[in-house]
């Protein structure tokens, strides 16, 4: 499985993406510049991470969004293959509308950095096949603009869709939904996917959960796990 | 312009007409006025500094260099510093405090490590006060707003609030980087011939003169400083970051240099200086915002994000490449040469020849000094008024004043996690990161006194010194090295002069009997208005190693079962603590200092410990005493506990007092009896086992969890 996780200029988390992915799976990852126009060896896996794309400027992910690397971007996903947005990467991922909705600042108007629980809504993807439904997990959520936002009627279709795959939660009960999500998101939004089930994206940080001795937990190991579970059902490995 | 408009004395005047055979120009008078101002010079207190220890076996880089750096073992440095960020921040608090962390950052990249960790030491006035609450708001925005976007996480800190800091907030900016041994970069290693390249953003009129506005009071003129605040943009300093490490990767750097005070002139003549050269800048060459900038301008700017980097000519080429790569701004701005001479050309014109000496080798100060008239006022107590009658209501005030509740609103507005190695972070007593690519942890703690400073500035200065280096031991690290942060009034009164140098020689001495040594620092000074002036605030920074991860002793992990125990010193004593403090409306009474053979038995006590691992968990004690030691440690832990300590004196010092080598510990049952043998030279006492719900002090007080953890939070 050949991961590549996209390095803008601001980007801050490409390398503990690239750490987390590499001792999970156990495999390379190339970092790309977003000047390439191509992806140098046809990735399985291409990963936008969190971070402040341009200095985030303008609308977050705006500016990303509009960078020479994104039409491969764009190729590599309309090809059916694997696309994931973390935190600044969903937001690149709504500006260049390979995903619907927008990311709207927080209620709180603060940036918030804390550990997090969701909800797995969905496992009708390529991303958390190998995760059970209904789970509650913790990753660490750190963004100023985390509210997810769709018109009402595309939020419903999106709902009844299936494609909203993680919902902020509370831990003790289970319970998910909007009185849950600490940025104010509609319907308790935390990560969508795209009608094929190949591109995801989502506020919080998987990669923070996935070192052990750190502070972010645990959690994000197995969704590592069930992205590479899924690639090894194709037969690849 | 005459030499008093650039801050000189007629005496210092004098020294430089003797010193140049001639009467300076004025560009020239300019640029000796800055570099012989307060600020960039440190010309009060450099006697002072001189008498810390600054050497020691992890020490690789002393005082001298833009941080200091120490061994962490495996081929990896750790440099780090703290900077203050005052003025700044109490004229613009958002971008005073931004600029802060980026000014910082940027002493650490210049040392060729790559920024991996912040903390910030913030002093806020009276937290009742709209006018706090609107600078604090300001400040902490400021600091997540630059640390959040370039990446470096915020792992810790430490915030105070006193009336003494209502118009004069005290911001003081940590940061720290791992470097690779063989990667260390160095400010003194130019040599005739190599260029001088800008890199980075161009120079505009922002900051301006910076460094003198801070080697002054605060008046009502600060309020037009404006034009001296800069501007941050951490964008900018991501790339910078990013295209100095890969510059470093490929040993493409002779020499770097930040630029901090005095921009363009300090970094050029320091390097120049400290390096053995002389350099020739020409203006023209210099990359402006704006078009008609002055040569002084020119040369005080302090516009953010840049570096001065010292490059060999066969590798301009690259470093040009590398620069583009990033879409950084970069120029050749100069050449280095062998004549010891600073020399500033426009269009060919020669406008400036100084010897770099001269801006390098700066004048002393010594002021006299006076002991305080109303010390013996300040360390006078009244016992009697200090009785406690309802101890469960004076815990709960301890826990939720604002200097005992949870900071938590602020830490989470800054991102602790990006990097991916904090292991412990904000909201714990020490910050815990990994050492990268091996088993090892770096532990940092922060710490400041300003009440204990304020009653009795030698001891103060030496139990905030004590207090930093307990908490690393107790993690089970060891001290490699620290740094400080000396938030000071005005040296020009005798008076305040010895609160100055007493609170250092309680530093020196303390570092010294304990063998920490002091690799690096910065001087506040002046830090006082017509209104007030603030309390002595030397803040201290302190740097330790663990080398298993795994050995480590945290707080907030007390279970069910375990027993208590206070290990070491009984008491301390409620002079200038929290609680007199809480009592009487301002900080009266003595501390008491280390004792320095009780704290290396405590030493090799808690660092045996933890290697040990005979304890769950473990906390210093600290502001508010043993009972809002215990309260945090039941809080965190989410667990209640029953005390049976009986008081020696009064209900109050067992409950509250504050100083000496002590913690309490949560053990379990069967690791009890080694325990107990661990620390019977020390000493240690069993006060009460953790279970239940209850916070139960027998024959005390008994309060549910659920009032502690309200208090903490802030409520009532």
């Amino acid at each position: 499985m050949k991961t590549a996780v996209v390095v803008f200029p601001g980007s801050n988390c490409d390398r503990d993406v690239q750490r987390a992915v590499s001792e999970t799976l156990k495999c390379s990852v190339d970092m790309v510049w977003h000047e390439e126009r191509d992806f140098p060896s046809a990735p399985d896996l291409v990963i936008l991470p969190g971070g402040f794309s341009y200095g985030d400027y303008l609308r977050s992910g705006a500016m990303a969004a509009r960078s020479p690397i994104i039409g491969a971007v764009r190729k590599h996903a309309a090809e059916g293959r694997l696309l994931l947005g973390i935190c600044n990467g969903f937001q690149v991922l709504t500006e260049t509308k390979l995903l619907p909705g927008a990311l709207l600042a927080n209620t709180t108007t603060t940036f918030i950095c804390r550990k997090c629980h969701i909800r797995v809504e969905s496992t009708d993807n390529r991303f958390t096949s190998g995760l059970k439904k209904g789970e509650v997990v913790q990753y660490p959520i750190a963004h100023h603009e985390g509210l997810y936002f769709l018109p009402p009627a595309e939020l419903k279709a999106l709902e009844e869709a299936g494609r909203v795959v993680f919902r902020y939660a509370d831990p003790e009960t289970g319970e998910a939904g909007a009185e849950y999500a600490p940025n104010g998101s509609l319907n308790g939004i935390a990560g969508i996917c795209n009608e094929a089930g190949n591109i995801l994206g989502l506020m919080p940080h998987p990669e923070r959960a996935t070192v052990a001795h750190l502070n972010g937990g645990s959690d994000g190991g197995a969704f590592w796990l069930s992205i590479a579970d899924d690639f090894a059902k194709r037969g690849i490995l | 312009m005459g030499f008093r408009e650039v801050g000189l004395s007629e005496s210092e005047y004098k020294r430089i007409i003797e010193l140049l055979g001639r009467e300076p120009n004025e560009l020239e008078l300019e640029l000796i006025g800055v570099m012989w101002s307060e600020h960039c010079s440190y010309k009060s207190t450099r006697p002072l500094l001189r008498t810390f220890p600054s050497k020691g076996k992890y020490v690789l880089q002393g005082q001298g260099e833009n941080a200091g750096v120490v061994d962490m073992g495996e081929g990896w440095g750790f440099a780090f510093k703290v900077e203050s960020h005052n003025h700044p921040s109490a004229v613009a608090p958002f971008q005073g405090a931004a600029t802060g962390v980026g000014g910082i950052i940027r002493d650490i990249i210049a040392m060729g490590a790559r920024p991996s960790v912040s903390m910030d030491g913030l002093f806020f006035g009276d937290a009742e006060l709209r006018k706090t609450q609107n600078l604090a708001k300001g400040i902490v925005e400021g600091i997540g707003a630059y640390g959040n976007a370039v990446g470096v996480p915020i792992v810790g800190g430490k915030t105070f609030y006193s009336p003494c800091y209502n118009d004069n907030p005290l911001v003081n900016a940590f940061s720290a980087g791992f470097v690779r041994l063989d990667k260390m970069a160095s400010s003194q290693t130019a040599k005739a011939g190599d260029y001088a390249v800008l890199l980075g953003s161009k120079t505009g009129r922002d900051g301006i003169a910076g460094a003198s506005f801070a080697s002054r009071e605060l008046d009502e003129d600060s309020k037009a400083s404006k034009p001296q605040i800069q501007i941050g943009d951490p964008f900018e300093e991501k790339l910078l970051i990013e295209c100095c490490m890969d510059l470093l990767d490929k040993k493409l750097i002779a020499s770097m240099q930040d630029m901090g005070a005095a921009g363009i002139l300090s970094s050029s003549s320091e390097i120049a200086h400290k390096s053995g050269c002389g350099i020739d800048i020409e203006v023209e060459k210099i990359p402006l915002r704006e078009a008609d900038m002055l040569p002084w301008e020119i040369f005080l700017s302090e516009s953010q994000e840049r570096m001065l980097l010292i490059v060999e000519e066969e590798k301009l080429k690259a470093v040009f490449d590398m620069a583009s790569h990033y879409g950084l701004d970069c120029a050749i701005v100069g050449t280095m040469t062998d004549n010891k001479l600073y020399r500033v050309y426009k269009n060919g014109a020669l406008e400036a020849e100084l010897p770099t000496s001269i801006l390098g080798d700066t004048p002393e100060i010594f002021w006299p000094s006076e002991e305080p008239k109303d010390l013996p006022a300040r360390q006078a107590l009244d016992p009697a008024a200090l009785a406690c009658c309802d101890p469960a209501k004076a815990l709960l005030e301890m826990l939720s004043c604002p200097n005992g509740r949870s900071k938590k609103a602020i830490w989470e507005q800054y991102d602790s996690m990006v990097q991916l190695h904090t292991i412990a972070g904000p909201g714990e007593p020490a910050a815990i990161v990994e050492v990268p690519e091996t088993r090892r942890a770096c532990v940092l703690t922060m710490e400041a006194e300003p009440y204990k400073c304020w009653t009795d500035p030698y001891t103060g200065a030496a139990e905030a010194m004590a207090l930093s280096l307990r908490g690393l031991w107790l993690t089970g690290a060891e001290a490699l090295g620290m740094t400080n942060c000396l938030n000071f009034a005005s040296p020009e009164s005798p008076e305040k002069f010895f609160e100055l140098k007493e609170c250092l020689r309680g530093l020196a001495d303390t570092c010294r009997a304990l063998e920490c040594p002091v690799v690096s620092g910065n001087v506040s000074l002046y830090n006082e208005t017509a209104n007030d002036r603030i309390y002595p605030t030397p803040l201290v920074v302190t740097a330790g190693l663990v080398v298993d991860r795994d050995k480590v002793i945290r707080a907030g992990r007390a279970e069910e079962g375990d027993i208590l125990y206070l290990a070491g010193a009984a008491e301390g004593s409620l002079g200038a603590s929290r609680y007199q403090q809480s009592k009487d409306g301002k900080p009266l009474g003595k501390s008491v200092a280390p004792n320095y053979a009780a704290e290396k038995k405590f030493r090799e006590a808690a660092l045996s410990t933890a290697h040990r691992q005979l304890a769950k968990s473990g906390r210093v004690v600290a502001g508010g005493g043993l009972a809002a030691t215990l309260a945090n440690e039941a809080v965190a832990s989410s667990i209640g506990m029953t005390l049976t300590l009986a008081p020696e004196s009064s209900v109050e010092a067992l409950l509250f007092s504050e100083g000496g080598a002590r913690a309490v510990y949560a053990v379990s049952p069967e690791k009890s009896a080694e325990f107990e043998k661990e620390w019977k030279e020390a000493g240690c006492v069993k006060i009460g086992t953790a279970g239940g719900s209850d916070f139960n002090w027998r024959g005390i007080m008994t309060l549910p969890l659920a009032k502690l953890e309200k208090a903490f939070a802030g409520e009532k």
